[in-house]
């Protein structure tokens, strides 16, 4: 019933796959691309003051704002530190997790650890950022912690920082650094993981055979070859970090990060070119950073 | 496939750095679930000063929370369907044939997850700001549809990659033309991975609000009901309560998606 | 005679390599023929093309005479059994093989009925209810085997039938194709590197050899008349010499091969009989393989040639490795190669 036109599909293979195609093509690119290129064009005109209204012309001021105010630059500064800071911080704390799964986790365990990291990471992130305010909250689980194993001075000393410190964990920037480093934790554990695991066993044996210790042979072995992960794993945690708003504002000190500036500024400030201006930056940071990964090898660790 | 003896045991303090890793990733949310039966509900006390129910009941009788959760659900229903339609396409066309350009328009589907969902979601706005299309229940939708299609498809795709090429070959040798072999040999094969992708592209659009935020306008879906409810300082538990119910929802989607992938592997001859 | 498959002028490139330059030939009805030669020789492509996977990209494909070129798979009167035998996992052994009346519409019962038969005919009656992943690598074939014949095709394609069988049961499966074949008496046309496969099951042999056909003849023929020093050397094992090394030997400046067990090994000082090509060199290296020996005889002219020695009772003495010797053979077992 049918045959005549799957005969006919049959040897045009390029009008088949044109086909198939077309419908998600044409949803993304009139959904998703014409979007993003819409926010591009908004990010060339700029907010006229009288008016307060968005004069669509061409012009280059609001990047300008951007750049030129210190605020605007302060914003910049602080998320970027913050996306590295936790980038560190994630590689450094997924790295025992990740390598005992990879390297020293028998078949049964190892299907334990991977349904032990799927699970939080898909538990849904407005209820884990909730939970860590609960727990970072004067009265919460952290403080109560701290105090019963008699760390009650330390944590006030650490709240006392100048910068990172604040009136509680929950409104700290160190609060939100240990938010940031739960959350995107899995997306570094599992590229980690995957290329550790990639390590042939003979690798290691043949540097303990020619006489490596075993933190010699962690670091001129199994380091480099773990780098693709890693760097696979820093591409989410970046970019994941440094697009975020919701976070800052639940969890942290008052200064803005460029996240919730986009989101105050196209919402109450009504000023969606510098709304759009200020989303740039992490599009151009992230596709640098992509490159330098990719450079590191994370797309083949992917 | 790892051999009997291709890992070794790892020392005292590897074994215990892992563990504390897990507790560490596990820990936050036992501690929401914890909270949902204390007794306290000005503070964020702990130890919780007792455990009841009670704010079970409450929490059911909002109708405003009834509200949220049925928009949610209808939303990801119907991102789910777009996603599974548009997803399957997507992953058929590309996923055996080599041509020219096939590399850009994988990282264009990629593109929605890939970056930050503020950015997403604010392009989003600034295209319906621009067609001066008022946010609703669809441009929610659209959204979700937006970013869940990668997930479909990177499930399909994965399951037709490991099929051998020779099944369809020896279907259409038999007498099948492409529709009959589409029907009687691709389509069992891909219903676990559609059903996975499908399971994981509900959760997703289930729990989503960062780019919802954005498209959503005056609609509440549960998350955002959720993310307002999170400043109020009444009623605090039933923030508790639904994130437990929360967490159920996307949990078993989660799980059954999982096991699915799972004996697709094994299942494979 | 009308062919039952034909190929006119086919060739087909993939990217820069062409896989068929120009390949015609004919295959008769009732055959057993064989595509033989090294993996990359186009045979593969051959039988695809044939079957209707691919599409050449000139020249004619032609089945009882009728031409098929653009025809698709499912619209041609042959089957194929797949290298990897292609069975539907999600079905069971019985529905596999009743898989082709499915898909023509054919009533559920007659298929149960002509399935059954049909697994009747290769032995697997009772496995009708098993899945494939739960059959060994030979039952498999021979579920894929009669799950390509049901519809009763004129022409049963197969590629590389036997390559994933162990030893004994591709003895067994030989014996098995040959007769199937002579019981059915249709068309088989299989693919194979094994030149020892090739020569025990087919009429006919086509070899192959970067996209073009070197020769097509019957087994005795490609191993005793063989054309060029790749079939000469593809085919059982030869010795080929060149031209030049030829004159010296032949006294005519023309490339000729000579089997092994063709030449005899004499002692240094016997004289051959009247009549014989002969030579004197000496023994390099004795390769012993139970049945026979393998001498290898470097000539005083430089040429090494491999000698094949029976070791059966009375010819059982062999010169100690080293020693001179003296090799002869008949004129007519040289076979003149062409160039090229």
């Amino acid at each position: 019933m049918l045959r005549p036109v799957a005969t006919f599909l049959h040897g045009r293979n390029a009008f088949y796959v044109s086909l198939l195609l077309l419908p998600p093509l044409l949803w993304l690119g009139t959904v998703y691309l014409a979007s993003l290129f819409a926010l591009l064009t908004q990010s060339f005109y700029a907010i006229d003051e009288f008016t307060a209204r968005i004069v669509p012309e061409f012009t280059l001021k609001t990047y300008g704002q951007l750049f030129t105010q210190p605020a605007n630059v302060d914003i910049v500064l602080r998320t970027v530190f913050m996306a590295i800071a936790v980038t560190a911080a994630a590689a450094v704390v997924a790295f025992p997790l990740a390598n005992y799964m990879a390297r020293h986790a028998g078949p049964k365990m190892k299907a334990l650890c991977y349904v032990g990291v799927m699970l939080p990471m898909w538990t849904s992130y407005l209820v884990k950022v909730y939970a860590w305010r609960l727990i970072l909250a004067k009265q919460g689980i952290a403080s109560w912690a701290m105090t019963s194993l008699g760390l009650g001075g330390a944590l006030d000393t650490l709240l006392a920082t100048p910068v990172v410190g604040g009136p509680s964990l929950a409104s700290s920037y160190i609060g939100m650094f240990i938010v940031f480093v739960y959350m995107w934790l899995p997306f570094m554990i599992l590229p980690l993981a995957a290329a550790l695991e990639r390590v042939p066993g003979s690798l290691l044996q043949a540097s303990a055979d020619l006489g490596a210790r075993p933190g010699q042979t962690f670091r001129n072995v199994v380091l480099p070859l773990a780098l693709p992960g890693l760097a696979a794993g820093s591409v989410f945690t970046f970019s994941l970090t440094l697009g975020d708003y919701i976070i800052p504002s639940v969890v942290g000190a008052p200064g803005y990060f460029i996240g919730m500036m986009v989101y105050q500024q196209q919402g109450t400030a009504g000023n969606m070119p510098l709304a759009a201006a200020f989303s740039v930056v992490p599009i151009v940071l992230i596709a640098v950073y992509l490159a330098l990964a990719k450079r590191l090898g994370a797309f083949d660790a992917l | 496939m790892r051999s009997r003896r291709d890992w070794s045991r790892a020392s005292l303090g590897q074994r215990l750095a892992a563990a504390a890793g897990l507790v560490f990733l596990h820990a936050p949310v036992w501690v929401i679930v914890l909270y949902a039966f204390t007794t306290e509900d000005r503070t964020y006390q702990f130890p919780p000063p007792g455990l009841t129910l009670h704010w079970f009941e409450v929490a059911f009788a909002r109708s405003d929370m009834w509200a949220a959760m049925r928009l949610s659900l209808l939303v990801a229903l119907a991102a789910t369907a777009l996603a599974l339609v548009l997803g399957t396409l997507a992953a058929f066309a590309l996923a055996r044939r080599e041509f020219a350009g096939k590399e850009s328009i994988t990282l264009l589907f990629v593109l929605p997850i890939a970056l930050p969902g503020i950015i997403t979601g604010l392009a989003l706005l600034a295209g319906m700001r621009t067609i001066g299309l008022e946010p609703g229940f669809w441009t929610i939708v659209a959204g979700h549809a937006t970013f869940c299609l990668v997930i479909v498809y990177n499930n399909v795709v994965a399951r037709l990659r490991r099929m051998p090429a020779s099944w369809v070959e020896a279907s259409m040798d038999l007498g099948a033309d492409g529709f009959q072999t589409f029907r009687y040999v691709l389509l069992p094969q891909v219903a676990s991975a559609l059903l996975a992708g499908g399971m994981l592209a509900f959760a997703l659009s289930f729990d989503e609000i960062i780019v919802t935020l954005f498209t959503a306008g005056h609609q509440q879906t549960l998350p955002i009901w959720f993310y307002g409810e999170l400043f109020r300082p009444r009623e605090r538990p039933i923030t508790n309560v639904v994130a437990v119910v929360v967490i159920l929802v996307t949990l078993v989607p989660i799980l059954l998606a999982y096991y699915l992938t799972r004996t697709d592997e094994k299942g494979d001859t | 005679m009308t062919h039952a498959i034909e190929l006119e002028d086919v060739s087909r490139a993939f990217g820069a390599v062409l896989a068929l330059d120009h390949v015609s030939l004919g295959i008769l009805p009732g055959e057993f023929f064989a595509l033989l030669g090294p993996s990359g020789s186009g045979k593969t492509t051959c039988l695809r093309l044939i079957a209707g996977f691919d599409h050449p990209d000139s020249g004619r494909v032609l089945l009882d005479g009728e031409e098929v070129t653009d025809v698709p798979p499912y619209d041609r009167n042959l089957n194929t059994v797949f290298q990897d035998y292609a069975l539907f996992p999600h079905m069971t052994v019985a529905e596999n093989v009743a898989y082709g009346l499915r898909v023509r519409g054919v009533a559920a019962a007659e298929q149960r009925r002509r399935a059954a038969g049909m697994l009747d005919l290769v032995r697997l009656g009772s496995y009708g209810d098993r899945r494939p992943a739960q059959l060994s690598g030979g039952q498999r074939q021979r579920v894929a085997l009669a799950r390509a014949l049901i519809n009763q095709p004129k022409v049963l394609l197969l590629d590389e039938p036997l390559g994933a069988l162990d030893l004994k049961l591709r003895e067994e499966m030989q014996v098995e194709l040959k007769s199937l074949q002579q019981r059915l008496g249709i068309t088989f046309v299989f693919v194979t590197h094994d030149q020892g496969e090739a020569l025990s099951m087919a009429d006919r042999v086509a070899v192959f050899s970067h996209g073009r056909i070197e020769q097509l003849d019957t087994p005795r023929g490609l191993y005793t008349r063989p054309r060029t020093a790749f079939v000469a050397n593809f085919v059982g094992s030869a010795n080929v010499v060149a031209a030049q090394a030829a004159e010296r030997l032949t006294g005519r400046r023309e490339s000729f091969a000579i089997r092994p067990e063709l030449i005899d090994l004499l002692a240094d000082d016997a004289v051959p009989a009247a009549g014989l090509i002969w030579c004197s060199g000496k023994l390099e290296d004795i390769l012993y393989h139970g049945a026979s020996s393998r001498c290898h005889v470097r000539l005083d002219a430089g040429t090494v040639l491999a000698v094949a020695r029976p070791e059966s009772g009375s010819a059982s003495h062999v010169p100690p490795r080293g020693s001179s010797v003296r090799i002869a053979w008949r004129p007519e077992s040289m076979v003149l190669l062409e160039s090229g």
